[in-house]
């Protein structure tokens, strides 16, 4: 590809491209290249008139959630799980069953995001918390008084999602089945 | 001319697509030149995604047992089959519409490979296909994910472009390789080059060590590739020469085809835990005795990966929706592990064991012909015996035997996902070092390979690279020689079989775009009738010319009957029922197929034998 086709990539092969940059080291490389290429700045011209947004359901404006969900079900039993009332039930037989459900869903975790902490430090360590902090990244607790530059420790490093490996799903079926019923036949 | 080269592993349980780019000079950084390619696939129904691995796995759908749309591919919404991981997943609820291992059908000589006979045990109103059409289907997902790659990423190419470089196990036979091609070709792969297995494996480290190379080998050196995929296992021996001052890689020897993998082992350690279970009187059913498989298979990589552990815990679920209460627990224990696994496949044995088998018993039954034994080192040892004796009156030695009783490698490269377990790559090393100390040998080197499950893929990319002149090529040429069997004329006694000879038509070793020389030996063939002539092979006569007669065409001798090879003369007006003299003829191909002709004495009919790769035997 050469830098110049960059900006004519549709959102959709934007998504595709970086599925596929995943497995492909040579194509990163040169798409990163192309990608940071400075934009062409557009001609200036009179804002379009704010298009009328088609009335989505809410289960295919939220198409991708239940997709998530259903794939937590999947592997995971997470829904079986997490619907079932475990009052009557031992610690042990709780403990078989979040294995399965443990198993399932750190699969799909994996198969779908890579995760990273949203602070270098480890927890327990002592952070500076600069001036202009990202204050989406950092949350402040305890003795929150006066301005930045803090110094405080970490308690929890968070989580940031540093790639997402989305699945498409077919808009042919409905989002609203995570799971469907097993028939077994004789 | 192609941009890439194409390397496409076809594997028993699981394919892998890489390429590399052709224009490459060798001094880039590897990353910048070459990639594996992500297969959307199938995941669940209506869901696709991305995985390096394309499992080798086709599920054939009712036609209303799916919500319509819910095969969709990107690239073919009216899919009407499944291939990759929801086919595996959905297939064990559904066993009887599920293909699997099309690969060791392929090389099945006991039943019609073309013919569509897979699922095995298909309901009659399954569109059954047959191993070479599975193959197809495999190869089409992946072609078809290729092109949608280059598409998406605004590459103007074609996958059937490109070089493509197709791998198959070193043990494939003749008819094995060509049907190979044949499923290439209707895949819309017109030119297509084979590649055995472990060379790839060896290309791939070769690939990664760039011209680091030559530090690493020197003349003399003899580096054993054992290759553990998930349904086979292949060993092949590489000898490091030298001519002209240059180092040359010979492949010098390939081993038996061993139908004893990956998948076994889970298997075993699955039905291992499933007896314990049904001693507790619990009773799995199919879809939980699946679920007990990939259980242990985690618990597996657990205890590998941490030798601290003792044991690791296996929950498997009911099916319905109370999970809790409805879950049963095991556990594999490192004991087990090591008892069914390290000791099972991989027993300390001495070299002189050879693989317990169990005697064919004819094409009755037929099914898969599984290792009868799951001993790895034994096979190995039997390999590195028998090769021993073949190469014992070598006249091309490449390797120096000094009288030892087995061949000795001074390195291993390890290749397939079994050996992420690096107890497994260890006890292999112990057993096969034990040998060689106590055959006054040295112990080997282990060469730390790629990636155990893409390195065949990358290193056949790599191959078709190599192919256009750069780096180092492995010379190899076949790893049998070829017969054809001609029955000695004796009186008729009933009871009694005439002995057969094996006429050699094709010598060990031949290079690749070859033919080999005319036999003296003549036949008369019937025009428009057709002829068949008993096939054999051997992967230890390695000093056969072509034309030499072997008396004893047994498996004692060293040889392996194949499936017959087959012409039938066209008739010309006027000279049907005529007898025409004629010679055999031998050539391998560009490909690396095998091809026999006949060859008219006094006249230019030249006519091609077929592989017959219907049934061994008469119908």
């Amino acid at each position: 590809m050469d830098g110049s086709s960059s900006d004519s990539l549709s959102f959709g092969q934007r998504w595709k491209l970086a599925w596929s940059i995943l497995f492909d080291a040579t194509l990163a490389g040169r798409v990163s290249r192309a990608l940071a290429a400075p934009a062409p700045v557009p001609a200036p011209k009179a804002p379009p008139a704010p298009p009328k947004a088609p009335e989505l359901p809410p289960e295919r404006v939220h198409a991708s959630a239940l997709a998530l969900l259903g794939a937590l079900q999947r592997e995971g039993r997470l829904i079986d799980f997490l619907r079932q009332d475990v009052a009557g039930f031992s610690d042990e037989e709780i403990g078989a069953a979040a294995r399965v459900v443990h198993g399932g869903c750190a699969r799909v975790l994996q198969q779908g995001f890579d995760f990273e902490p949203a602070v270098k430090e480890c927890e327990g360590e002592a952070i500076a918390v600069p001036v202009g902090f990202d204050a989406q990244r950092i949350r402040l607790t305890g003795n929150v008084t006066g301005q930045p530059p803090y110094r405080g420790t970490v308690r929890h490093h968070g989580w940031v999602a540093r790639s997402i490996r989305v699945p498409s799903v077919s808009e042919a079926l409905d989002p609203r089945v995570l799971a469907a019923a097993e028939v077994e036949l004789p | 001319m192609p941009r890439y080269a194409v390397g496409i592993d076809l594997g028993t349980t699981n394919c892998a697509v890489a390429f590399h780019e052709l224009a490459a000079t060798g001094e880039e950084p590897v990353e910048t030149r070459r990639g594996t390619l992500g297969i959307p696939q199938l995941t669940a129904v209506g869901t696709v995604e991305t995985r390096s691995l394309l499992p080798s796995f086709l599920y054939l759908p009712g036609s209303t047992e799916f919500p319509a749309g819910g095969l969709a591919l990107p690239w073919k919404a009216d899919a009407a089959d499944v291939v990759g991981e929801f086919a595996r997943k959905h297939g064990v609820n559904v066993p009887t519409r599920l293909v699997a291992s099309a690969k060791s059908w392929l090389c099945h000589p006991g039943v019609d490979r073309r013919g569509s006979l897979l699922p095995w045990q298909a309901p009659a109103d399954v569109a059954r296909v047959s191993p070479v059409e599975a193959s197809t289907r495999y190869l089409r997902h992946l072609l078809a994910a290729g092109d949608a790659h280059l598409k998406s990423a605004g590459i103007n190419e074609r996958m059937a472009d490109q070089d493509v470089v197709l791998t198959v196990p070193a043990s494939f036979d003749a008819a094995a390789r060509d049907l190979t091609i044949e499923a290439a070709k209707n895949a819309g792969l017109e030119h297509v080059t084979l590649l055995e297995e472990p060379q790839a494996a060896l290309y791939a480290w070769l690939d990664q060590l760039g011209p680091r190379f030559r530090k690493e080998l020197k003349v003399g050196d003899v580096i054993l590739v054992v290759d553990v995929g998930g349904g086979t296992t292949d060993f092949s021996l590489i000898a490091v020469t030298e001519e002209n001052g240059d180092l040359q890689l010979n492949r010098v020897a390939v081993g038996d085809h061993i139908l004893l993998g990956g998948d076994n082992m889970d298997l075993a350690l699955a039905h291992t835990l499933n007896q314990g279970l049904a001693a507790a009187g619990k009773k799995l059913d199919a879809w939980q005795f699946a679920s007990l498989t990939f259980g242990a298979r985690q618990a597996k990589e657990a205890l590998f990966a941490d030798g601290t552990l003792k044991k690791a815990p296996i929950a498997i679920p009911g099916r319905g929706s109370a999970l809790i209460g409805g879950t049963l627990k095991t556990e594999l224990t490192r004991e087990t592990l090591q008892q069914v696994l390290t000791d099972g496949f991989f027993p300390k044995v001495s070299v002189t064991d050879l693989p317990q088998t169990a005697r064919r018993t004819g094409l009755t039954q037929v099914s898969l012909p599984y290792a009868q034994d799951a001993g790895i080192s034994r096979h190995l040892a039997a390999f590195l015996t028998r090769q021993a004796k073949a190469l014992e009156n070598a006249k091309d030695l490449a390797i120096r035997l000094e009288g030892r009783s087995f061949l000795h490698p001074t390195s291993v490269l390890f290749n397939g996902g079994v050996f992420k377990a690096g107890v497994l790559k260890a006890r292999l090393l112990e057993v096969l070092n034990q040998w060689l100390v106590a055959d006054g040998g040295q112990p080997v080197k282990e060469q730390a390979g790629a990636d155990l499950d893409l390195s065949v893929a990358r290193g056949a990319a790599y191959y078709g690279w190599v192919r256009r002149g750069h780096g180092i090529r492995i010379r190899g040429g076949t790893a049998r020689a070829y017969y054809v069997g001609v029955e000695s004329p004796m009186p008729a006694v009933p009871g009694f079989e005439p002995p057969l000879k094996a006429l050699c038509v094709a010598p060990f070793g031949m290079e690749e775009g070859t033919q080999a020389d005319l036999p003296p030996q003549e036949f008369a063939l019937v025009i428009g009738e057709p002829t068949r002539f008993r096939f054999f092979a051997s992967s230890v006569r390695r000093d056969d010319p072509v034309g030499s007669m072997q008396d004893d065409a047994t498996e004692e001798a060293g040889f392996e009957e194949l499936a017959p090879i087959e012409t039938s003369l066209p008739a010309e007006p006027g000279r049907e029922g005529q007898l025409v003299p004629v010679q055999l003829q031998a050539a391998v191909t560009e490909l690396g197929t095998l091809e026999v002709r006949c060859v008219e004495k006094s006249g230019p009919g030249r006519w091609k034998l077929e592989l017959n790769v219907r049934m061994k035997g008469d119908e």
